[in-house]
């Protein structure tokens, strides 16, 4: 297993050069270091010298693949693509376009985001799972049915909806909540209520059929047929077997999404003005900050892959029929 | 006066998608073996139904993409004006020019008082000698009457050849759709039926014509990626080695990047490009079209890979079976082997992923569009109006007819694309087929 996962681990890295190759292509080919300096100082009517102060002080002055300037190897090691490259992988992310330290700045609104996140996935977990259990245990009768139906028609439903009605509901007609903010300590326990419920909510619909899919499959098995050939009651064999045997792919499935959780949720957090690492990449989506949107990709690459490594180790663990011999 | 017709690229490709969708119906239609999972598709209630309020979404959608330019003549001189008009909005004319001044609710009638927010009185050539009350009646008896007659005339001529198993369920869906529409329709020529908004728009005409712009993001990017994911998957899972290795990798690179935020330094990119590039492109329409057409490349881009992963892992298990040992053995060459024998084998996979991501694909329209990387500002769309409409909740009193009508017409559209997609993967997984034996 062991030699399984260090190959993953090397495996990762022509990945996230890949990566870091298409983020930097886009960002610096597609618009120049010039193009980018024009857009924050304004658009028109600016001096060519202020340009170069500009990619002066954010590092943006060398050449982009190829420096003519040096000598030997450093021709290819001295230039913009190697050294945002190695900053990444090393990171260090440095100092946004508006002059702000990236890395301060993740780890302390990584926090903010994780207290939304967890008890997102947890209660959402929980509540999916057993929607979507009570359902297999009526299956094929009118509960089963109005209650796949009614996923239909939440997951039909666009997130803003949740969102917005939420905050209208719950905010402005009954007052129980604020409607967006933040604050330190207990406090944020009534901040972070409306956004955790609403989220909840909004990935139900899809969560319990795709859960009540799983079950159903489990049902058909064999094993299924042989416990109730032994005289199990219907109670014992979907609690005893289908139950275990279903949680499995769910699981490791969720798995894969445990890294990625303090990246937060762009549109909620940005929604509830909740200072986490979502608010803060759109912000700089928004405000066209660079330096912050490349050092997201990255760190979002990074944590998906380390959750497909995490889920193969869980699936290892779960299953020890499952080998991994590193063929597939 | 005369009109110039104008292709817009986005009409091209829709215009593109209808003929090849015609031609697969005509393929199913003529083969006996392609047509059984297709009558178990519609054989669900649900599903024919939603089929049917698809087809009219669609039919919306392709009136919007007939465009053209109104000219006028003068001395022998033909000048063209530059904003290019759609046959749909010759038909709910003169929805498209703002005639309030500000915000006012559904089927308002006066002013309640001088502050802006307040409920407007609508214009019409009528309203002057008849009374509002008056004038209600009259549009509802005549919209019943109207959808009356075309029900009639309609189960008058086809009831004798649609005969059919659920054919109750089809004429009901038929008529629902019909009344609704006529009653919208001939409401909206003297009010404002879903009420104005910010400066004055119709609220129901931003709301039809965003149909085509959410549709368009769900099918062109389908369109755009379907090629790559076909081709590059089959190719990675029947030839393998080197070819397998290079696909993988560029999988693996591109789903790693979280989706919304390669979405959105794309878009970002591009925007700069196109301020930079300012004489590319010139009229202010075919700026918003490049970019709806660029989003729907960029989404394809990203959800290729799901597809091209599936294509691979069947067509690896297909290699090792009997039928393309035979093939190989009678010296068929790859090309053959991959179209005539791999492809038709692998459709199924092909048709669940395209009517699954349909969905998502037009509610990920509106939340890029709220995150500020969607479809140009500029362009009527379901995720501009969801987007304008949280200033508009904040407002007192509150604003909220313009995000419900958002809301409605998206629901709509996305539930029966469900309900459509799940009936279409039960007709065509053997996965789900077997569950639903047990």
């Amino acid at each position: 297993m062991w030699r399984y996962i260090i190959k993953r681990i090397l495996y990762a890295i022509p990945v996230l050069i890949g990566v870091n190759l298409i983020t930097f292509s886009l960002f610096f080919i597609v618009n120049t270091p010039d193009d980018m300096a024009r857009m924050h100082l304004g658009q028109k009517y600016v001096k060519q010298a202020a340009v170069d102060r500009w990619k002066r002080k954010h590092g943006y002055d060398k050449p982009i693949f190829f420096n003519q300037d040096a000598n030997g190897i450093s021709k290819f090691t001295d230039t913009l693509f190697v050294d945002q490259t190695i900053k990444l992988f090393t990171f260090n992310f440095g100092v946004s376009d508006g002059g702000r330290n990236i890395s301060h700045d993740i780890t302390v609104r990584m926090w903010p985001s994780l207290f939304v996140a967890v008890p997102t996935l947890l209660f959402g977990l929980v509540l999916n799972i057993s929607f979507a259990f009570l359902l297999v245990f009526f299956r094929h009768q009118t509960l089963d049915l109005t209650g796949s139906i009614l996923c239909i028609m939440m997951m039909s439903i666009s997130s803003l909806f949740y969102i917005i009605g939420g905050q209208y509901l719950f905010g402005k007609l009954m007052f129980l909540v604020p409607i967006s903010g933040y604050s330190d300590g207990w406090l944020v326990a009534k901040f972070i209520a409306l956004p955790i419920i609403v989220s909840i909510i909004a990935a139900m619909g899809a969560g319990a059929r795709w859960y009540r899919t799983i079950f159903l499959e489990e049902v058909g098995k064999d094993y299924v047929r042989t416990a109730r050939a032994k005289g199990l009651g219907e109670f014992r064999v979907l609690f005893r077997h289908v139950l275990r045997n279903g949680l499995i792919p769910i699981l490791t499935g969720v798995v894969v999404i445990l890294p990625t959780l303090f990246m937060g949720s762009l549109i909620l957090e940005s929604f509830f003005a909740i200072p986490g690492l979502g608010s803060y990449t759109i912000d700089a989506i928004q405000s066209q900050d660079f330096a912050i949107v490349r050092a997201m990709v990255f760190l979002g690459a990074v944590l998906y892959i380390v959750g497909l490594i995490m889920t193969d180790i869980a699936y290892i663990m779960a299953d020890p029929r499952v080998q991994l011999d590193g063929t597939h | 006066m005369t009109f110039k017709p104008i292709l817009l690229a986005t009409d091209f490709l829709w215009f593109v998608l209808l003929g090849l969708l015609a031609l697969v119906i005509w393929r199913i239609c003529r083969s006996n073996e392609a047509r059984k999972p297709w009558l178990h598709v519609f054989s669900n209630g649900f599903a024919l139904s939603a089929s049917l309020v698809l087809a009219t979404y669609a039919l919306i959608a392709t009136l919007d993409s007939i465009h053209y330019q109104p000219c006028e003549t003068h001395q022998s001189q033909t000048v063209c004006q530059t904003r290019v008009y759609s046959v749909l909005d010759s038909v709910l004319a003169p929805l498209n020019k703002p005639m309030e001044i500000s915000y006012s609710k559904p089927f308002a009638t006066h002013l309640k008082s001088q502050s802006l927010h307040a409920p407007l009185k609508i214009t019409s050539a009528w309203s002057s000698y008849i009374s509002f009350e008056k004038r209600l009646k009259y549009d509802l008896l005549f919209a019943f009457v109207t959808a009356m007659a075309i029900c009639f005339l309609l189960s008058l001529f086809f009831a004798k050849h649609l005969r059919f198993k659920k054919a109750g369920i089809f004429w009901l869906t038929l008529f629902t759709i019909i009344i609704t529409l006529t009653f919208m329709y001939v409401l909206s020529r003297h009010f404002h039926i879903l009420g104005t908004g910010k400066v004055g728009q119709d609220i129901f005409y931003q709301t039809i014509k965003s149909i085509r712009t959410g549709l368009f993001i769900g099918t062109l990017t389908t369109l755009v990626m379907l090629p790559f994911a076909l081709v590059l998957g089959i190719l990675a899972g029947y030839r393998g080695g080197i070819y397998d290795d290079i696909i993988q990798y560029v999988y693996t690179t591109l789903s790693s990047i979280p989706a919304v935020l390669l979405i959105a330094a794309m878009v970002l990119s591009l925007q700069v490009y196109i301020a930079n590039h300012p004489n590319l492109f010139t009229t202010l329409d075919s700026r918003a079209d490049l970019r709806l057409l660029i989003l729907c490349a960029i989404l394809g881009l990203m959800s290729w890979t799901t597809l091209c992963r599936l294509l691979r892992a069947e067509v690896l298990k297909l290699r090792e079976s009997d039928f393309l040992l035979a093939a190989r053995a009678l010296g068929s060459r790859t090309i053959t082997i991959m179209y005539r024998h791999l492809l038709p084998n692998v459709m199924h996979i092909v048709l669940i992923t395209v009517v699954l991501d349909f969905s998502g694909l037009v509610l990920a329209e509106a939340v890029l569009s709220y995150v500020g990387v969607g479809v140009s500002p500029t362009m009527n769309s379901w995720g501009n109006m969801i987007n304008s409409a949280r200033l508009q909740l904040a407002r007192e009193p509150v604003v909220w007819w313009p995000i419900l009508s958002a809301f409605s017409f998206m629901f709509i559209l996305v539930l029966a694309a469900n309900l459509f997609a799940d009936s279409v993967r039960d007709a065509f997984d053997p996965r789900t087929r077997q569950i639903k034996k047990t």
